[in-house]
């Protein structure tokens, strides 16, 4: 790893000061993804500004949304009482996540900034149209994922928490990949006011995407015999050592049967 | 001595389980690694390597890279070359079907000319931290024109591919052959029917938990050099590196590999860093240290398998099979590792016979030459692939005739009375009872209950296969001048010095090298059982070349049978020597006396010396036969094999498939084995767990894969999948043993049978699971993917398909 200033703010200001002071500066949450890369030599910030002095821990329930703060972690999400009254399928992602490890230290707000294509929470935040709150705004989960690694944030906004409406129910169903135990294909299904909500992880070859047609025949009956017949385009897939195009798709179909039969 | 074949189990003796000695050590985060070893005033190497699979070094510009904070020198192929330094040179020499000798490269330490493979090293880098030599790495401006590249066999070997080197034509290693051509096409022109199969045996990383790491330390005053590496056998490091690379006799080089965390064959090899840190160091008089990380160990550890073959077996009308003939393409990779050209031939068509009387083989292999990592032994080398294509080919047989997989396989053991059993393609086995571990193997697996389980599995959607293998494999190698006479540039003996001390404690110092293997536990019962002293006093030594007199290291499960060997020899002297003593002590003559349970007796009376109080005699020795006997009491063997040893057994795998996803999921796994001579079940049960795991996981997971430019697509963890413990089974492990008959222990081996074993039984019965597909053959891995799209052809041809793959 590259030599850089280690900066770690106490509040959320100082933190964006530092940032945005800086344009090759860069946010450390968990580090289970920024670490690696950095050992790598794959990226060489000036600055790392270490967000684990900023409070930025905790679920609560606000009315009728779960609100996780951004270094909240998976295993925090995963054993909380409160996700698991509210939402299950959430606690049930989070506990999916890699391994023990990677889930005592990754954060829902790294992996969320992230935007890794085969990450499993993106999937529950689009299915769930969860909104991203930021220490400059609020952001709707369509307008924040910009395909692969990419997403609305600038480089000096931080992700401070993340509220997702409580739906009536809902599941996530991973097939990981067999190697990095990431989502090869991960489906977050969802029953919600504004009708049935389908997300795909993993599979698609420009990030997270909603499933219209799946979505379409759920909101005719909340059934996976539903989605029988509905295919999954291969030219949205992407294929690689692991899965090709076509087996994705198929993937896909099998994952949200899944999902939708699982759903509480 | 103790009667071996005496079923009394002493306590820590041979056939107890006491806990492993070393573990206390591993398990507490105490183990002393080579890189916990640092040096006074040591420098850090970094190598500097191609991440082009195939190019000409244009040049390389050092002078910013030597100008970084922290520099100590860069080196690079001219410099070597300049040195006059070798190239590291492999150990094993073929000769091709015309009587040529193989295409034997040169294998440079640092690039000279043109780079090979992504991760061929072009410079050493030796600074004051690793990360300043890795930013003066950055820093160096080297022009590489590149050039094709062939990645796989077939496309190295098609006409007008790109040359890895210009020597080797067609990029052909060498064409050899073995057994008798004319009488296998004679057998076939009488066949009643022909199975025929087409195999790949995958590419595999080994993955050793531990990488690889070297020191380099050089004592001006002396004239020694150290070198510290992750070796399996350091006595032939130091020969190799010694005699061939450095040109630094033994007497002045000394080569330590201290705690080793896993080998499985990647650390046998002699690899050019071990010879570049230690250079550096002599010449920079300062200890210099490499660390291998996860990635570069991906692109430079040698790689395992890489087979391609097609093979036929005729059979007569009763299934008896008459002949054998099998066509191999084995990966050599960009350079010849040290035991490469041995791993398809001797240590793999060697054994086509399996065990089978198939009166008639013949075999033959095309090493090739491509752009790709080196290609070596791991955990089995050359047996499983003979067992995998030799299973599945049975199997074959077997539907070609209409016979039963079980049937077919007992009609054609090799009897029991056969034994000592020559083969048509040069081994002799010596023992073995296929039929026994067949049996038992059936019986713990319910073999002939599986149809019911098969149907309840329909009922839930799954598909539910077995399969089984039944194998053998040839392993403590080696006899020497057997092995010499098939290309071995080394003797394959082992060594063992016991040295008894004064008051009856015991060091054995041995050629062997554990890592992981567990020899402190198993050696110490050996001799403690031998010798009647207690287990805990007796210390095993290994991994030094300035403390043990000579070794050849551990792989090819030769530890115990050739290591536990030369241990059994030199207690027959200590104990020749001890009853002189005790002759003298007790006035009788020394044909009157007899050692058991470590006590030295005249025969026919109660009068008797303990073990202890012949030692302290030998070394204080004031009432001794001085004019016969020397004092003290230590001797040191060399035991050279007879043979190879026969391990063997069966193997029997339950599967389901989901047929929506072609997810296989292991249901259960029996492996029954034949390794002659127990010393300790709980350690071979361990050796079977984890063979067992590896076999496992080339027959369901792991691939190593390049793209055509050669680059590799499963470059890292994040790829490659290694089996974790949701990919496996509790393993019922039992053994069906016959002694070896060769050896004074009676031990064949076990480090390599579980992963000899299985991969064909896991196959076997995934074939099995899809037999409604008419499915005769899926190659490994037998991922998801690759079943989901046999089962989604099937389904889309509205008909079961006839192969697949
Ligand atoms: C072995 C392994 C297995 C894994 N398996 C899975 C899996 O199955 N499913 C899955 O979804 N993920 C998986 N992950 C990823 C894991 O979920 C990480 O938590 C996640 O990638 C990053 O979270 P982090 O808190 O570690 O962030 P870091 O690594 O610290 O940061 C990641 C990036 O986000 C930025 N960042 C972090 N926090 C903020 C913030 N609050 N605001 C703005 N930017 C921020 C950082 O600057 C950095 O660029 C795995 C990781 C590993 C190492």
């Amino acid at each position: 790893m590259y030599d850089f200033e280690y900066h770690k703010p106490g509040a959320i200001d100082d933190a964006v000061k530092a940032l945005g002071a800086d344009a090759e500066a860069k946010a450390l949450a968990g580090g289970m993804t920024f670490i690696p890369v950095l050992k790598q030599r794959l990226a060489k910030p000036s600055a790392v500004v270490d967000l684990a002095g900023l409070g930025l821990t905790g679920i609560r329930r606000e009315g009728n949304a779960l609100v996780i703060k951004a270094m909240t972690t998976h295993r925090e999400v995963a054993m909380s009482s409160e996700v698991a009254s509210a939402i299950p399928a959430l606690a049930e992602l989070a506990s999916n996540i890699g391994d023990r490890q990677v889930r005592y230290r990754g954060t829902i707000g790294g992996s969320l900034a992230n935007n890794d294509p085969s990450a499993c929470y993106p999937s529950a935040v689009l299915a769930l149209g969860a909104t991203i709150v930021t220490s400059r705004r609020r952001i709707a989960a369509a307008d924040y994922f910009q395909g692969m690694f990419t997403t609305a944030l600038e480089p000096d906004e931080l992700i401070t928490e993340v509220s997702f409406p409580i739906p009536e129910k809902a599941a996530y169903a991973k097939f990981p990949n067999p190697a990095s135990r990431y989502a090869m294909v991960g489906v977050f299904v969802a029953k919600t006011a504004a009708g049935a909500r389908v997300a795909v992880t993993g599979a698609g070859n420009d990030g997270v995407f909603r499933h219209a047609a799946m979505e379409a025949a759920l909101d005719q009956s909340f059934t996976a015999d539903a989605l029988k017949d509905v295919t999954t385009p291969e030219s949205l897939m992407n294929g690689d050592i692991h899965a090709g195009t076509a087996y994705r798709a198929h993937l896909v179909g099998v994952m949200a049967r899944r999902a939708v039969m699982a759903c509480k | 001595m103790n009667d071996m074949s005496n079923p009394v189990i002493i306590k820590g003796g041979i056939g107890d389980s006491p806990k492993r000695t070393e573990d206390h050590r591993f398990l507490s985060g105490k183990g002393r690694y080579t890189d916990d070893i640092n040096r006074p005033g040591q420098a850090y190497a970094y190598f500097k390597r191609s991440d082009v699979a195939h190019g000409v070094i244009k040049s390389i510009d050092t002078t910013a890279a030597a100008a970084m904070p922290g520099v100590v020198a860069i080196y690079t192929g001219e410099d070597i070359a300049k040195a006059g330094i070798g190239g590291v040179p492999c150990g094993w020499q073929l000769h091709s079907k015309d009587g040529s000798p193989m295409v034997e490269p040169p294998h440079p330490i640092l690039a000279q000319g043109k780079v090979r493979y992504v991760g061929d090293a072009i410079a050493m880098v030796i600074a004051e931290t690793t990360e300043q030599a890795k930013d003066a790495a950055e820093a160096l401006v080297i022009d590489i024109e590149t050039l094709p590249a062939v990645s796989e066999m077939r496309a190295a070997t098609a006409p007008g591919a790109a040359l890895v080197h210009d020597a080797a034509a067609g990029n052909i290693c060498f064409d050899w052959h073995i057994g008798d051509k004319a009488a296998v096409d004679a057998a076939f022109a009488t066949a009643f029917k022909i199975a025929k199969i087409d195999v790949v045996n995958n590419r595999l990383i080994p993955n050793p938990m531990e990488p690889r790491a070297a020191i380099g330390d050089f004592d001006q005053s002396s004239g020694e050099h150290t070198l510290y590496t992750t070796s399996q056998n350091p006595h032939v490091i130091r020969l190799l590196m010694g005699a061939f690379v450095l040109q630094i006799p033994e007497h002045k080089l000394r080569v330590v590999a201290p705690d080793v965390g896993g080998g499985f064959g990647a650390k046998i090899f002699h690899y050019i860093e071990e010879a570049a840190v230690t250079w550096a160091a002599a010449k920079l008089n300062r200890p210099v240290k490499w660390t291998c990380e996860r990635g570069e160990a991906f692109i430079t550890d040698a790689h395992g398998r890489d087979h391609i073959t097609h093979a036929e077996l005729a059979m007569a009308e009763d299934g008896k099979f008459l002949g054998l003939r099998v066509n191999t393409m084995a990966n050599m990779g960009a350079y010849l590792s040290t035991f490469a050209p041995s791993v398809p031939t001797y240590l793999s068509a060697t054994l086509l016979a399996g065990v089978y009387t198939t009166p008639a083989i013949y075999g033959e292999v095309k090493a090739i030459f491509t752009n790709t990592v080196p290609v070596d032994a791991y955990r089995g080398a050359g047996r499983p692939e003979t067992t995998f294509l030799l299973e599945r080919l049975v199997d074959v047989a077997a539907k070609e005739m209409g016979m039963d997989r079980v049937a077919i396989r007992r009609r054609n053991f090799i009897p029991i009375d056969a034994y000592p059993y020559q083969t048509p393609v040069a081994l002799m086995y010596d023992s073995g009872n296929h039929e026994a571990t067949l049996a038992r193997c059936m019986e713990i697996a319910d073999w002939n209950g599986f149809e019911a389980r098969r149907a309840a599995a329909a009922q839930r959607g799954k598909l539910r296969g077995i399969g089984m293998s039944t194998y053998l494999e040839a392993c403590g190698i080696a006899p020497s001048a057997v092995a010499g006479a098939l290309g071995a540039r080394a003797g394959l003996y082992e060594v063992a010095n016991v040295r008894v001390h004064p008051t009856g404690s015991v060091t054995v110092f041995t050629g062997t090298h554990s890592h992981g293997q567990g020899h402190e536990t198993t050696f110490a019962q050996l001799v403690a059982d031998q010798l009647g002293v207690p287990f805990e006093s007796v210390e095993v030594v290994h991994g030094d070349t300035a403390k043990i007199p000579f070794g050849m290291g551990t792989y090819g499960s030769r530890s115990l049978a050739v290591g536990g060997s030369a241990m059994v020899k030199a207690m027959d002297k200590i104990i020749a020597k001890g009853k002189k003593i005790a002759a003298h002590l007790m006035e009788a003559a020394v044909d009157d006396i007899e050692f058991k349970d470590g006590k030295f007796t005249v025969t026919g009376t109660d009068k008797s010396k303990s073990f202890a109080e012949i030692a302290i005699t030998a070394y204080v020795p004031h009432n001794y036969p001085i004019e016969e006997v020397e004092p003290g009491l230590d001797e040191t063997a060399f035991y050279d094999p007879k043979n190879f040893t026969y391990p063997g057994g069966c193997h029997i795998c339950e599967v389901e498939i989901d047929p929506e996803t072609g997810v296989v999921q292991l249901i259960a796994f029996t492996a029954v084995d034949d390794i002659g001579r127990v010393i300790n079940p709980m350690i071979v049960h361990g050796q079977v767990h984890g063979g067992v795991t590896q076999g496992i996981g080339q027959a369901l997971l792991e691939h190593a894969i390049y793209d055509e430019t050669g680059q590799l697509l499963s470059g890292s963890l994040m790829d490659y999948t290694m089996p974790r413990a949701d990919n496996i089974v509790n393993i019922h492990v039992g053994t069906e043993s016959t002694m070896c008959t060769h050896n004074p222990l009676g031990a064949k081996g076990v480090g390599e049978v579980g992963a000899i074993g299985s991969p064909p039984a896991v196959i076997n019965a995934v074939v099995d699971a899809l037999r409604d597909y008419g499915v005769t053959h899926v190659d490994m891995p037998a991922t998801a993917q690759k079943i989901w799209s046999i089962i989604n052809a099937g389904i889309n041809a509205g008909a079961p398909r006839m192969a697949a793959e």
